[in-house]
């Protein structure tokens, strides 16, 4: 370790790793995955998995990926629920990566729903 | 990236409970389960509710298993990492809420809770140092070498008001000038981590889960006093704790955090591991630096002290871990920050081991000033069995008892020397209504008769002797003279003996004979045990109106001292008995007493 530079690099790296076990607090942004038999038979894991990356990779530290049961509209599964403090829950349903991608960053980094992937657009 | 963690407890209590099979149990499943590119699993240190160990706890969602077992890893995959659902009936029972789980940091085990000391321990992996940079890991001994001088870190120091955590409450920045102004081209850093203390393992845990903290705070004392080398003198009873030690100090190395020229500036230092052989002498400083220098572990005259003439000879500081442990932060977040915490005169926070009779057996750190009440009715969770709290004892072989009467005493170093205790390493050992008070001042001597050097005669033969008083005063042999001569005799052991060891060793009795004198005195006067513990004083017998006469107590009585017919009350034959209290255990009636 030559410079405190090297040290920065080395933090900052890990950081977006151990964003992941700071416990959830009440101002925190939470995208809950169906996981359910029925969510994972639909492909619910590669997305999930997807949300988390994305979430990880920004270093979004507001944000909590968690996965769930069954949500119970097992025909609508993948199913992805976004939980913005303050505000009403959005549901977006028949979820892939791709679309995961768009949520984050319409949705959670620049605040727009993304409605045509919600449930009431069914 | 991963997108849940799996950290499991890898502390020396939940490792001794099968932690390490845990650990590997969930590599396995979630291998199995295809899962093990999503989901991470982590070795971390102690999570301090040792009690309910092995701990795991999984995030995102903070979910704190406890007592779990292999067989209930599969569970937890399928169930919890897999399909998102939290397996319910593992969960620490305090964190289990209607709408969820509750976050840990809301349990009464962890609400009064101030982790300082402890705040990674149980937080990120030991034994991997980019863990430890991530969550501001040298960032200290980064800013002490490129923007302050020696001076301002030891004016920082002093002004924070850290004192020292072994026991004594030394403050560590006049430790620290001492050393400074002190000449000589060679001056050495040691770390006192032979925790001997019964019952006391903070010490062991932090550097378990944290131990790059004391490597970071021995360099920054290293620069600030102008040292190139430094010690920590490890207990070899810690296998653990040395092993984590040893990687840690290798990926310093390799990382260029420890040897040359670090972060390009012409400050040396490194760092060498000396391992005790567990003589409980050797937490004593001068007996510490003597065994390092490889001779044989025994204490010398002060002064000169060691900030003067210390190992090898040189100018040297010796702080216990958990002191180092405080000082990264000191210098990050500031001498205000850490001096906001605590009282007047004791700043910041006291890790306590928590053991004896008490429902969270733990590890647990607090502000100072927290009251005795707190740390024992809310975060110890009270006595088990409804039973009463009599006393606390703290500071180990070397404190003394504080008695359910000062109970609301706050804790820090100066309330708990008026009282006639002392802070101590962090030893806290609570004592229900079953224990006998002479019984533990005699089990403290036993320890430090057993753990005296020999060097000088007041702790060797006055140690020695006045255990043999309290033998007497247990096998109801005693008389009232006795007691006040044990009284001089303790006084005289403190006055004249050459180190710590000696000089504190009477506590106990001391602190006993102050709080508890009639309980002395019903040993010596009525030849009577009122906890009903010194076995030499007891009988036992049967109630002839409660017992039935089913013979049970007989059957199990280990000599056939308990006779009689069946349907008619037994007798116990009392020069039989070896009052072992396996009838009483047996007894379904209440017909056995003790007095």
């Amino acid at each position: 370790m030559k410079s405190i530079q090297e040290l920065q690099a080395i933090k900052e790296k890990m950081q977006k790793m151990i964003n992941t076990r700071e416990t959830t607090d009440d101002s925190d942004i939470r995208i809950v995955v169906g996981m359910a038999t029925c969510g994972i038979a639909a492909g619910a894991r590669p997305v999930l998995n997807k949300l988390s990356d994305e979430v990880l990779s920004r270093g979004l530290h507001h944000v909590k990926v968690i996965q769930t049961g069954c949500i119970g509209m097992c025909r609508y599964e993948p199913i992805v629920e976004v939980f913005v403090p303050g505000q009403e829950k959005v549901t977006y349903i028949h979820m892939t990566p791709e679309k995961a991608v768009r949520v984050i960053n319409d949705h959670i980094v620049n605040g727009n729903v993304v409605q045509e992937y919600t449930v009431n657009k069914e | 990236m991963y997108r849940a963690h799996i950290l499991v407890c890898g502390g020396t209590g939940c490792s001794s409970s099968n932690s390490k099979e845990i650990f590997a149990k969930f590599e396995s499943e979630l291998k199995a389960a295809g899962l093990d590119k999503e989901v991470k699993t982590i070795m971390t240190g102690c999570f301090g509710l040792c009690a309910l160990g092995p701990v795991v706890v999984v995030y995102p969602e903070g979910a704190f298993y406890s007592q779990v077992k292999v067989e209930d890893v599969p569970e937890i995959v399928s169930e919890h990492l897999l399909k998102g659902r939290i397996v319910t009936r593992l969960l620490y029972k305090e964190t289990v809420a209607e709408t969820g789980i509750r976050s840990l940091s809301e349990t009464n085990f962890y609400k009064k809770q101030h982790r300082v000391a402890l705040k990674l321990c149980g937080v990120i992996n030991p034994e991997n140092i980019d863990e430890y940079i991530a969550y501001d890991g040298y960032q200290a001994l980064a800013k002490v070498l490129t923007e302050m001088t020696p001076q301002e870190v030891i004016d920082v120091i002093s002004k924070s008001g850290l004192r020292g955590r072994g026991g004594a409450g030394f403050p560590t920045g006049r430790k620290w000038q001492f050393a400074r102004n002190s000449v000589s081209d060679k001056k050495y850093v040691c770390c006192n981590a032979d925790e001997g203390d019964p019952g006391a393992f903070m010490d062991r845990s932090v550097l378990e889960g944290d131990p790059h903290a004391v490597i970071e705070a021995m360099a920054i004392a290293a620069y600030a006093i102008g040292s190139d080398q430094g010690y920590v003198y490890i207990r070899a009873e810690y296998p653990i704790a040395v092993q984590r030690l040893q990687i840690a100090i290798k990926q310093a190395r390799e990382y260029g955090l420890l040897g040359k020229n670090i972060f390009g500036t012409d400050f040396n230092f490194d760092l060498d591991i000396r391992l005790g052989a567990g003589a409980f002498v050797c937490g004593e400083e001068t007996a510490l630096m003597t065994s390092i220098e490889g001779k044989r572990g025994e204490p010398r005259v002060r002064p000169p002290f060691p900030a003067v003439k210390g190992l090898f000879g040189q100018p040297t500081i010796l702080n216990n871990v958990e002191t180092y442990a405080n000082v990264a932060q000191i210098i990050l977040n500031g001498p205000e920050w850490f001096a906001s915490m605590g009282t007047e005169k004791s700043k910041g926070t006291k890790v306590f081991a928590l053991g004896g009779k008490i429902t969270n057996t733990g590890l647990v750190e607090i502000p100072m000033g927290t009251t005795l009440r707190e740390i024992v009715e809310d975060i110890g969770g009270g006595i088990p069995n409804g039973k009463k709290f009599k006393a606390a004892q703290t500071g180990g072989p070397s404190g003394g008892c504080i008695p359910a009467s000062l109970i609301d005493t706050p804790i820090d170093y100066d309330n708990l020397l008026a009282i006639g205790s002392m802070m101590g390493s962090g030893g806290l050992i609570v004592m229900d209504e079953d224990t006998c008070m002479v019984d533990i001042a005699k089990f403290f001597l036993e320890f430090t008769v057993e753990e005296s050097c020999g060097k000088c005669t007041p702790c060797r033969i006055g140690n020695k002797r006045l255990l043999e008083m309290l033998e007497k005063v247990t096998s109801g042999r005693a008389t009232m003279e006795d007691l006040d001569k044990m009284e001089k005799l303790c006084h005289y052991i403190k006055e004249n003996s050459l180190c710590g060891l000696g000089q504190t060793a009477p506590n106990p009795v001391l602190s006993t004979l102050r709080y508890f004198r009639e309980e002395y005195e019903a040993h010596v006067r009525d030849k009577r045990c009122p906890a009903g513990v010194c076995k030499k004083l007891i009988t036992y017998s049967i109630d002839p109106t409660k017992c039935i006469g089913c013979s049970k107590c007989a059957r199990n009585c280990p000599v056939e001292a308990i006779h009689g017919e069946i349907k008619k009350p037994y007798t116990i034959d009392t020069s039989k008995c070896i009052k072992c209290g396996a009838c009483i255990d047996q007894c379904r009636f209440k017909a056995i007493s003790k007095k």
